[in-house]
């Protein structure tokens, strides 16, 4: 008999949805149907049942082939590379749990690595002005129930974020939002006709990679001055017009993505940005927040922030100190300069993301692949170590786009033999202990641990 | 006067971090006890003398000491960071963090700097023959508190993000910029003798930026108020006067709101 489980979490996007349902065998080792996901978390989870999916550790050999190799001595490998590197770089934690992000911290802490994730060529810039310039957010519940002007800008939801806008942003009916989508007046600030922009009550199609300057255009116009006649392609009466309705609201939700944060300026458009909130609440009540694009990218913010004082691109070769400054410690950089010397690629792909001189300059040293599924940069790796699935066979905490936790659970049973990332790196650090001849102290203190076996090395 | 010369002997794998190399940390030093200052390359603690031949003692102080690399610092960070006094002369090219946090002394580089040069300077001066990449004099990622005094003074052009959250002191960029000049300063002067793409004086709340070349996009929040004469680096000229950033906060003084300045070069 099927069993039909209720409140799972979807491992796709940063709107993490928790009211998905999936109908598995009743064996546990099988997803027959997902209901409620989009396509694209439909197919996630489907994916699981993929027979193909790799079950031992692969490794390069001499003569270019892959060949499959127990994971003791895979382990052994990752451990020996970690501690031979002068300056290893460990990227990646897009689609894992927080799990796995914090017994990581505890392998860089040992390697002197780099510590870094997919923020760096995500949402970084985002931080950097948060640190900068605050960041006056909210909770998506509070987006649902209270926005009635919603402005998108630079994100395309209706594609990136399937669901966000049924779920969150657009159309659900909130407390004080009962009307949906006929309450809300969106806008949409974004150089392309999107899907959203098509969605959109007002589109403000302004020339690529100026949004600093509409940004103070804005600003400017709140204080009640003067702009120009055109800013970054946009006629002054159209921006005056849009500050009035932004003004004008009750509850105005700004939501910022790409468009922004890699975009000329960067870190400086979301710090316009906030600046404009912050504006804005002179007038009414006005809240922003980043359109976070893994399911569990806010994690390894939050995570390492607590671990290291820092979110991403954290340098801990000292050894006694975290250091970090985008632009030197953040991984295109360090690749693209030739400054580390061994690469840790986990829960995402660096091989599809990264730049091919980036690539390029990485592949000059040993490459490990931390993934659960065939992807480029497990196919030019030196090591490829399959992993579960965070949320599908593996559970654990994921925060959503908001920085909400919210604990993800296993649908069905792991393939027999692969370890979860957390299990993985937990048996990673273990060996290094021993090849360096210190105690695990992190893995001794932790209470639920699962490694290591071996008593000796406590 | 004490000067000691560091020969270039090795060029880093990684990147050598060298932050022991300033006149501080070298004063009252022998040339062998300066070779084992230390150093970082990655996670391994390296020494001076891993990359570099010296020769020379150091001065008594730090005020005596002249340090001269005879050769390319391409991949050696820190380079006269910290500083107090003394100087620094790099025959060639210097990687990141050039007099980062320098509070006095003279640093000159003859090649070209790479990013975050001056970040957080409190006073000296800084020289650099060639170009220099991003983030000349600006703060610390998260620091209200940028450049607060002393001279960066660049012959070449510079990149973006110049004198982000600055406080004090001038940054003099003889050629172009690209975007991002004084963001959020509070004070200080940049001067830019060629032209810049745009963005300048965005959310600036005090101080002044001079523009010799053109702007391509002006930020919307300033406005021309009337034209000037005034003395740019030793040259008197006729300059457009422009206040902002008109949609940042700005403080007031004896009753007048108090403005950034932005001075643009009139048409002749």
């Amino acid at each position: 008999m099927p069993k039909l489980i209720k409140g799972v979490g979807c491992p796709y996007c940063g709107s993490s949805c928790d009211d998905i349902e999936v109908l598995v065998s009743d064996d546990e080792t099988r997803i027959l149907e997902v209901h409620n996901a989009c396509i694209i978390g439909t197919n996630l989870f489907h994916h699981a049942n993929d027979p193909t999916r790799p079950r031992l550790p692969r490794q390069r050999q001499p003569d270019g082939s892959v060949k499959e190799i127990p994971y003791e001595e895979a382990i052994d490998y990752f451990a020996k590379t970690l501690l031979a590197a002068k300056k290893p770089l460990i990227y990646g934690f897009g689609s894992t749990n927080c799990e796995g992000m914090s017994a990581v911290g505890r392998i860089a802490e040992k390697a002197g690595a780099v510590l870094d994730n997919c923020a760096t060529i995500c949402h970084g810039p985002s931080f950097l002005a948060m640190f900068d310039n605050g960041y006056p957010s909210c909770t998506l519940g509070e987006a649902k129930n209270r926005a009635d002007v919603v402005v998108f800008w630079g994100c395309n939801p209706m594609h990136a974020h399937p669901r966000h806008t049924s779920r969150y942003s657009i159309f659900p009916r909130g407390y004080f939002t009962q009307k949906g989508q006929m309450q809300r007046t969106v806008l949409c600030v974004d150089p392309r006709e999107t899907d959203t922009a098509k969605l959109a009550d007002h589109h403000l199609m302004l020339d690529q990679s100026h949004d600093y300057e509409l940004f103070d255009a804005f600003r400017t116009v709140l204080r009640g001055f003067d702009i120009p006649e055109v800013v970054a392609g946009i006629p002054r009466e159209k921006i005056k017009e849009a500050a009035e309705i932004m003004k004008k609201a009750k509850f105005c939700m700004i939501f910022f993505g790409m468009g922004c944060t890699h975009t000329d300026g960067r870190n400086h458009n979301i710090d316009a940005a906030i600046s404009l909130t912050r504006d804005l609440n002179e007038h009414t009540k006005c809240s922003i927040m980043a359109m976070r694009g893994h399911y569990n990218i806010a994690g390894p913010g939050q995570v390492w922030s607590w671990q290291f004082g820092f979110p991403y691109c954290i340098d801990l070769t000292k050894g006694s100190h975290a250091h970090m400054n985008p632009g030197e410690t953040s991984s295109i950089d360090l690749a693209m300069r030739d400054e580390v010397d061994c690469f840790v690629n986990v829960g995402t792909d660096a091989g599809a993301h990264f730049p091919i001189q980036a690539v390029q300059h990485l592949k000059k040293h040993p490459w490990i692949t931390v993934d659960p599924n065939f992807c480029m940069a497990s196919e030019i790796a030196d090591l490829h170590i399959p992993v579960r699935i965070a949320g599908v066979d593996e559970p654990g905490v994921v925060y959503r786009m908001d920085n909400v936790p919210i604990q993800f659970r296993a649908v069905i049973k792991g393939l027999p033999g692969v370890p979860s990332d957390e299990e993985l790196f937990d048996m990673v650090y273990e060996r290094m202990c021993e090849l360096t001849n210190t105690a695990p102290i992190w893995l001794a203190a932790k209470e639920d641990r699962k490694y290591p076996q071996n008593p000796a090395v406590i | 006067m004490a000067t000691v010369t560091l020969k270039p002997t090795k060029v880093p794998e990684l990147m050598f971090e060298g932050y022991s190399i300033t006149p501080d940390a070298f004063a009252g030093k022998t040339a062998a006890q300066i070779a084992a200052l230390p150093g970082h390359e990655g996670k391994i603690q390296v020494t001076i003398g891993d990359f570099f031949e010296v020769s020379g003692n150091g001065g008594e102080t730090a005020a005596d000491t002249d340090i001269v690399i005879a050769g390319d610092c391409s991949r050696v960070k820190y380079i006269g960071s910290k500083m107090t006094a003394g100087t620094v002369t790099v025959n060639g090219n210097a990687d990141m963090y050039v007099g980062g946090w320098m509070k006095g002394g003279k640093i000159h580089i003859k090649g070209n700097m790479d990013s975050f040069c001056g970040i957080q300077m409190q006073g000296g001066e800084l020289i650099c023959d060639g170009d220099a990449k991003n983030h000349v004099g600006c703060a610390y990622r998260g620091d209200w508190r940028g450049m607060k005094g002393g001279t960066i003074r660049i012959k070449g052009s510079a990149g973006n993000d110049i004198g982000t959250f600055m406080l004090g002191g001038t940054i003099i960029i003889e050629k172009d910029a690209f975007i991002h000049v004084s963001t959020h300063a509070e004070g200080g002067t940049v001067i830019i003798k060629g032209d810049v793409e745009g963005r300048v004086g965005g959310q600036m709340v005090k101080g002044d930026m001079y523009v010799l070349g053109k702007i391509k996009f002006m930020m919307p929040g300033f406005q021309k108020v009337d034209t000037v004469e005034k003395e740019v680096d030793g040259v008197t000229m006729k300059l457009d006067h422009y206040i902002g950033d008109l949609g940042e906060r700005h403080g007031k003084s004896k009753g007048q709101v108090v403005y950034a300045n932005l001075y643009l070069k009139a048409a002749a």
